[in-house]
């Protein structure tokens, strides 16, 4: 369905508007964001250390990644030239055990991870000196507890992602057996790197898309989300009616049917 | 023996219906009920129905159906200066801020689900025992009307929260409303009073909701009920029921009792799953916004055989005169419902005109013995079955590991043919079950214990069927096709046309039969093996 995005982004104006203070402060937070991916490197790194990491992480490619990426990650039949992801891809698909790629037949799925975050760290330097991209980002620097807004996270979320993560980020099925994974436990950098780069499927919403700081209400709505206790009673794994159908076929009208029967058995 | 006193005790409870007036409360109040556990599907219905009113009326107090757009500062943090319809705040105030309100909403959504699986329960029971022949095609066609105003009425009530699933539905219910050539765009301009969602829509149809449609429920129940008392009540053939009494109980006191005891089950129940299982969290949909959508949005499940019916059909489109005739949305979401339904409403008479029976019925049918009818149902139920399956799609292929393409054509292809098989394979099942009743009441029961004969051969004893059992496995018609001549008495060939032709090869069909044992039969086999 063709939906148009006006009046939600007409709205996100209006909110934005109100207290000039949060704005300066989102705005100073944006380009500090926006300036960071621009530099190619981790934004801590320097001189002699960076080569050092970038030479580690041409090793590990070599071996780990080379085979489907091609030796230079030039690309190859199987698999796309890594040249100007960034980063913050790598950081991503090496940091959720999705690459190294185990199974071709399917999407990239996460796993438990095959480096530990050093070598993540070095691969994704070594990627990132190819061509510039969006630079990793670290835990630390995602202070979406202090500055993110749940409320305008979850209305972000619902205009952005639900239509393929679920209203509640469950995940959901998309065409020809693709599906958009369920987001609950992913880790909050994970989740920011995820938006910069849009893994397979998954499209990149840029810094004009979403800003950095919207996209910290987005990770506070979905931490949000996942602690939140059910507060009618069983969640029935919060994906919508069909568990409810299920749900009073089986034991709603199973069960009064069951008395039904031991009535009527009774009266004889 | 208890049964010969139960007959006896019918015997003298059967009072015959024109009586005269004086001796109406008497007569009613013990006016015979059969006791049969399926019996009680009507009763469930009934009852839920009594705990929506209850149940809804309370959400009255406090739901503001308005799409007026207000700032939410209730208690539910994440949703917190939000702006949003004022439906949709005031069921986030039912549900977090009014004492109950939360348990109260999931016990109307709760009593809704099992008002409608109870009614397809109740209508299945009718269907498969024949209980909607003459003289009850009357409560046939009440009782179809109800179940498509349920669905109506259920599909109005999930969408008044105004949430982020059931403003996808109402705007899906609208394509299917612009489908309608020529003037559907005109009607969904009316019913959204401009263009959608308009701010008239909400309102509108909690109206409806709250006041038309239970009106019309209360007054087509009370005309169904009416006419199981006049009619009297079917019931399961057996020793000393016949097309002219009732066995069972009187209404006072047993009946009465049994039934008030099973008000408060329903009712607990209900309250039971609106107490522990979460149902329409309508906080983490989110408030409706045309420019939002959810994965996974589906409707309840008496509405989600027409969502996968619409998610299955091919885009087939046809641009004539300037207007674009959107088959894709027509053909599912009104043609095919509408066969579906009017076939439904038409089925007794249909059946009648196969059979050409017109005599009255108040005994009721074993399946088996009517295997097309049997066959027909359970095709029906195949196919319904299919599309509400497509109607998952996403969920299922989420949580079986498939894709939703594979779903997709499964059901595409599975919905013209398995139903086909489904039909054969049911009549083939009803064909032996006969057989296999036949056997019994020649040979009796197989009891396992084998017996040496003085000559050395072994023959397994047979425990022969008490007459009672024997009476209700022979008692049931056995129809003859209809005589529908080829040629007339001129030698003309025909003379019925082809309806005539349609009608014998059916009723042909139709009474196909393993003829049940003649008295006759069952003694000469006695005479000669013992
Ligand atoms: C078995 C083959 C295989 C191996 C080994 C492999 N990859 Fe991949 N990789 C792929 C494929 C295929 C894709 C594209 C997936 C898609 O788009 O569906 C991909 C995608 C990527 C991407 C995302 C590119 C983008 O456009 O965002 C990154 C980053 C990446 N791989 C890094 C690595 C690293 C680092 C390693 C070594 C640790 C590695 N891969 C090992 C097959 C492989
Ligand atoms: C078009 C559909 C689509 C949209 C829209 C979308 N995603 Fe995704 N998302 C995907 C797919 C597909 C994947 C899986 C990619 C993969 O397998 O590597 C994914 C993966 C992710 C992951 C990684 C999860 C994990 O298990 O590691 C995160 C986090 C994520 N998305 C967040 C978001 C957020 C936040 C938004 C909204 C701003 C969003 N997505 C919008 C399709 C989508
Ligand atoms: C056959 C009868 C009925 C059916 C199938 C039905 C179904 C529904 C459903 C599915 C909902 C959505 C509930 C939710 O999860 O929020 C609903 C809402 C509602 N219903 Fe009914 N209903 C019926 C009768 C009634 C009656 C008789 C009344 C009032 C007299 C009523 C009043 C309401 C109100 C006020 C709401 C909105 C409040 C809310 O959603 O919390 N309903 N109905």
């Amino acid at each position: 369905m063709n939906f148009g995005f006006k009046k939600v982004a007409s709205y996100r104006r209006h909110r934005f508007a109100a207290p000039a203070l949060i704005v300066v402060a989102l705005i100073s937070l944006g380009t500090t964001f926006s300036m960071a991916s621009a530099l190619t490197g981790g934004p801590h790194m320097v001189g002699a250390e960076q080569t050092t990491l970038v030479q580690e992480g041409k090793e590990i490619f070599a071996r780990g990644c080379s085979s489907c990426h091609g030796i230079n990650a030039e690309g190859g039949n199987i698999a796309p030239a890594l040249v100007g992801v960034g980063a913050a891809a790598v950081d991503f698909q090496v940091g959720t055990g999705r690459m190294p790629m185990a199974d071709m037949s399917q999407q990239a799925m996460r796993k438990r991870p095959v480096y530990n975050a050093e070598q993540t760290a070095a691969l994704a330097a070594y990627v990132a000196s190819l061509a510039p991209g969006p630079a990793a980002v670290n835990d630390a620097q995602l202070t979406f507890e202090r500055d993110g807004n749940t409320a305008q996270g979850g209305e972000l979320f619902r205009t952005n992602c639900a239509m393929c993560h679920n209203f509640a980020g469950q995940g959901g099925a998309l065409s020809q057996g693709k599906y958009a994974p369920t987001l609950m436990g992913v880790e909050p950098k994970h989740i920011y790197e995820a938006m910069i780069t849009g893994p397979q499927s998954m499209p990149v919403f840029s810094d004009k898309v979403i800003t950095p700081a919207e996209k910290l209400s987005i990770i506070k709505w979905i931490k949000a989300a996942e602690s939140e206790p059910n507060l009618g009673g069983a969640s029935l794994g919060r994906v919508g009616p069909v568990t409810e159908g299920l749900l009073v076929w089986t034991l709603g009208l199973g069960i009064l049917i069951g008395i039904a029967v031991w009535l009527a058995m009774k009266a004889r | 023996m208890k049964k010969s006193e139960k007959i006896a005790g019918s015997v003298a409870n059967y009072v015959d219906e024109r009586t005269g007036a004086a001796k109406w409360l008497k007569k009613n109040l013990t006016k015979v009920f059969p006791d049969h556990w399926s019996f009680m599907l009507g009763e469930i219905c009934l009852y839920s129905f009594i705990i929506l009113l209850l149940s809804g009326t309370f959400l009255t107090f406090w739901f503001d159906p308005s799409q007026r757009e207000v700032v939410y500062n209730g208690s539910y943090a994440p949703l917190s200066n939000l702006t949003m319809s004022a439906s949709y705040a005031s069921t986030l105030h039912i549900s977090f801020d009014v004492r109950g309100g939360l348990l109260m909403r999931q016990i109307h959504h709760w009593a809704a689900l099992i008002f409608m699986a109870g009614i397809i329960a109740h209508l299945l029971r009718v269907f498969f025992t024949g209980a909607f022949r003459k003289p009850r095609e009357f409560n046939w066609l009440i009782g179809v009307g109800l179940v498509t105003l349920g669905i109506v009425e259920g599909f109005l009530g999930y969408s008044l929260p105004d949430d982020l699933l059931s403003g996808t539905g109402i705007r899906i219910a609208e394509a299917i409303l612009q489908a309608i050539p020529v003037v559907g765009s005109y009607l969904a301009f009316f019913a959204f009073g401009g263009a959608f969602p308009g701010h008239v829509f909400i309102p509108r149809i909690y109206t409806v909701h709250v006041l038309l449609l239970p009106g019309i429920f209360l007054a087509l129940i009370t005309v169904h009920l009416m006419l199981v008392w006049y009619q009297k009540h079917t019931q399961y053939p057996g020793p000393g029921r016949t097309e002219k009494n009732v066995v069972g109980y009187p209404l006072m006191p047993v009946y009465m009792a049994k039934a008030g005891g099973f008000f408060f089950i329903v009712f607990g129940v209900t309250a039971f799953l609106g107490a522990v299982a979460s149902i329409n969290p309508i906080w983490l949909y989110g408030p409706y916004t045309p420019g939002q959508i959810s994965a996974g949005s589906q409707p309840d499940f008496y509405m989600g055989w027409l969502d996968g019916l619409v998610r299955m059909a091919p885009p087939i489109e046809t641009h004539a005169f300037g207007h674009t005739i959107s088959w894709n949305i027509l053909i599912p979401g009104l043609i095919i419902p509408g066969i579906l339904f009017t076939g439904m409403a038409l089925y007794p008479f249909i059946e009648s005109w196969i059979t050409g029976d017109k005599t009255e019925h108040h005994l009721l049918d074993r399946p088996r013995n009517v295997p097309n009818r049997t066959a027909l149902g359970a095709m029906s139920l195949a196919f319904m079955l299919i599309i509400l399956i497509n109607g998952g799609n996403d969920i299922i292929a989420t949580h079986f590991h498939l894709t939703i393409n594979q779903i997709m054509w499964f059901t595409r292809i599975g919905v013209i043919v398995i139903p086909p098989i489904v039909f054969v394979i049911t009549k083939r099942l009803c064909l032996s079950l006969q057989r296999a009743d036949r056997e019994l009441v020649l040979h009796g029961k197989e009891t396992g214990r084998l017996v040496m004969l003085p000559h050395g051969e072994f023959v397994e004893i047979h425990q022969e069927l008490t007459p009672a059992q024997k009476f209700i496995l022979t008692q049931h018609e056995q129809p003859e096709p209809l005589a529908i001549p080829d040629t007339d008495a001129g030698g003309v060939r025909n003379p019925a046309g082809i309806k005539g032709k349609i009608r014998s090869r059916m009723s042909k069909a139709n009474a196909e039969q393993v003829s049940a044992p003649s008295e006759t039969e069952a003694k000469a086999i006695d005479g000669g093996h013992h």
